[in-house]
């Protein structure tokens, strides 16, 4: 489903020191209905990895595969098909400052255009999942942390895309919001969506028993099917 | 499509809502635009009556020898008439010139009693000559002086007047060249103020935008509802500005009448209506989509 040859992320740096490389000559693939954590420092290279699958940066080199279709090769009129079938959780939520929950997690489906009835009933059915049902009409500012990410989740998840990327969703979370999202990840998972999670939190990797890809310093250390956090 | 459509002028709409002070704010920038638009559109015609004016008043005038008969004189003015540089000529006997005298300076003691001691009518018979544009007088004058009828001229009081004649043309053609200078300039001006202030309108939701890009949105989906908000402001300003030129010409038509009788703005005004409001449409709804457009492309190339 997804396969990622040989990339390389190199930043260009200032005052003529060497570039910084944020992913050095990555690979690895991932099939479809699999469940992946990426592990590693802060500044291992797992949110730019996250950045070169939707396409929001390109590689210094190398190609990513989406089944088959090379995604950095795709003009900018095309990426929005690529990202439809890409749920995002962003570290820091992402969401729309000027828009309630409800509006928040129905924006994909409206540009997706879907139906008005569509978007009611399955927006009413995700915020069921993710217990926002009474914080429908609020404003993210209005919203806990908890919250805010559950949304972002609702929001990822929306349009049954074929991959959920999930960047530290559980980074700003105290132990008990951590699993509760957690399990809606497995719970997504288990549906039949893959899911790739990038984390550094130890405990979550080590209760998931899935497949763990380690990153030190912008390359893979470890990929293992069923894995643990070392590092 | 149409869904699609409908969808984005909903959130364009609502996004106006949303923001209704810093809208207000760009519907105020943009009256102020749409105002300076009207006034450039306003003064042309105006500025050409003025001119028109000050041209009227400029002529020549062809004085014949003491002896020379109306009937002489009358087949030179149809020979004049002839002239292509020339708009109208008119003639004034010798004493329809004493009766213009005495009409004007009746109450001037002095000179009255000089015409009296004088005893017989000291003025010439005329041909006052109007060309179509101050600058064709000096060729009027080189026909007339090498004409057949030469000879009959006494004088043509043209080189008294040559100053004041060229004065007047290089007055017109400044002002119109002026007008043209700062027509441009206030344009720029406007645009630009016009433009960044939509800007920092959008600038807010840059973030929004690029997250839109990142979940799926196409480039359309995202711009659409930016553009819906500048043609709603656009379209807003004008239907302000109208009701504010309309008043403004209205309560200013009859002090502009006491000072140039010639001008009434509020005619100007009703027979340019359809015009008018299309240029003040145009100029708002223009400044807001080109200004949104260029503004969110900025945040879509993501």
């Amino acid at each position: 489903m997804l396969s990622i040859n040989n990339i390389t992320k190199a930043y260009p740096s200032r005052r003529g020191n060497s570039p910084t490389i944020a992913l050095d000559n990555v690979s690895f693939e991932i099939k479809g209905k699999e469940f992946v954590s990426i592990v590693g420092k802060s500044g291992a290279g797992k949110t730019t990895l996250l950045k070169l699958i939707l396409a929001e940066e390109k590689p210094s080199n190398g190609q990513i595969l989406f089944d088959d279709l090379n995604i950095h090769e795709l003009k900018s009129s095309q990426l929005p098909k690529l990202r439809q079938r890409i749920g995002t959780v962003f570290q820091d939520y992402k969401l729309f400052p000027s828009k309630t929950t409800y509006e928040n997690v129905a924006y994909v489906m409206e540009a997706m255009g879907a139906s008005e009835d569509e978007i009611q009933r399955d927006v009413s059915q995700i915020l069921g999942i993710v217990g926002l049902t009474d914080r429908a009409d609020n404003f993210p500012n209005e919203l806990s942390g908890g919250e805010k990410q559950r949304a972002a989740i609702a929001r990822a998840l929306i349009h049954r895309p074929d991959i959920i990327l999930a960047d530290e969703p559980t980074g700003n979370l105290d132990p008990y919001h951590t699993f509760d999202i957690i399990r809606l990840l497995v719970k997504i998972y288990k549906l039949g969506t893959t899911v790739i999670l990038a984390t550094h939190d130890k405990e979550v990797i080590n209760s998931l028993g899935k497949r763990v890809i380690t990153l030190d310093q912008g390359k893979v250390v470890r990929d293992e099917e069923r894995g643990r956090f070392v590092l | 499509m149409l869904r699609l459509f409908k969808r984005v002028i909903k959130t364009g709409w609502k996004g106006f809502r949303r923001n209704i002070g810093l809208s207000l704010a760009t519907i105020l920038i943009m009256v102020i635009v749409i105002s300076l638009a009207t006034l450039l559109f306003l003064l042309n015609p105006v500025s050409k009556i003025l001119i028109a004016d000050i041209e009227k008043k400029v002529d020549i005038s062809v004085y014949f020898k003491e002896d020379i008969s109306s009937e002489y004189i009358l087949e030179v003015e149809s020979e004049i008439s002839k002239i292509p540089e020339v708009k109208d000529v008119e003639y004034t006997s010798k004493d329809q010139a004493l009766e213009k005298f005495i009409e004007k300076h009746q109450d001037d003691p002095v000179l009255m009693e000089s015409l009296t001691e004088l005893g017989s009518n000291p003025f010439l018979a005329s041909l006052n000559i109007m060309a179509w544009e101050p600058s064709q007088y000096e060729q009027v004058v080189n026909l007339l002086e090498t004409s057949s009828f030469r000879n009959l001229i006494d004088k043509v009081d043209y080189y008294e007047r040559k100053p004041v004649i060229e004065k007047v043309f290089s007055v017109v053609s400044g002002l119109n060249k002026i007008g043209i200078f700062f027509s441009i300039v206030f344009a720029v001006i406007a645009v630009l103020i016009a433009f960044n202030t939509i800007r920092i309108a959008i600038y807010n939701s840059g973030e929004e935008i690029s997250i839109m890009r990142l979940i799926g949105a196409s480039n359309w989906f995202v711009r659409g509802p930016f553009l819906i908000q500048g043609i709603i402001i656009g379209f807003i300003a004008a239907l302000i500005t109208l009701f504010i030129t309309f008043g403004l010409c209205c309560g200013f038509d009859a002090r502009i009448k006491t000072i140039a009788p010639d001008i009434s703005i509020y005619s100007i005004l009703v027979s340019n209506f359809f015009f008018l409001f299309l240029i003040q449409l145009a100029t708002g709804i223009g400044l807001g989509i080109i200004s949104s457009y260029i503004a969110v492309r900025k945040y879509l190339k993501i």
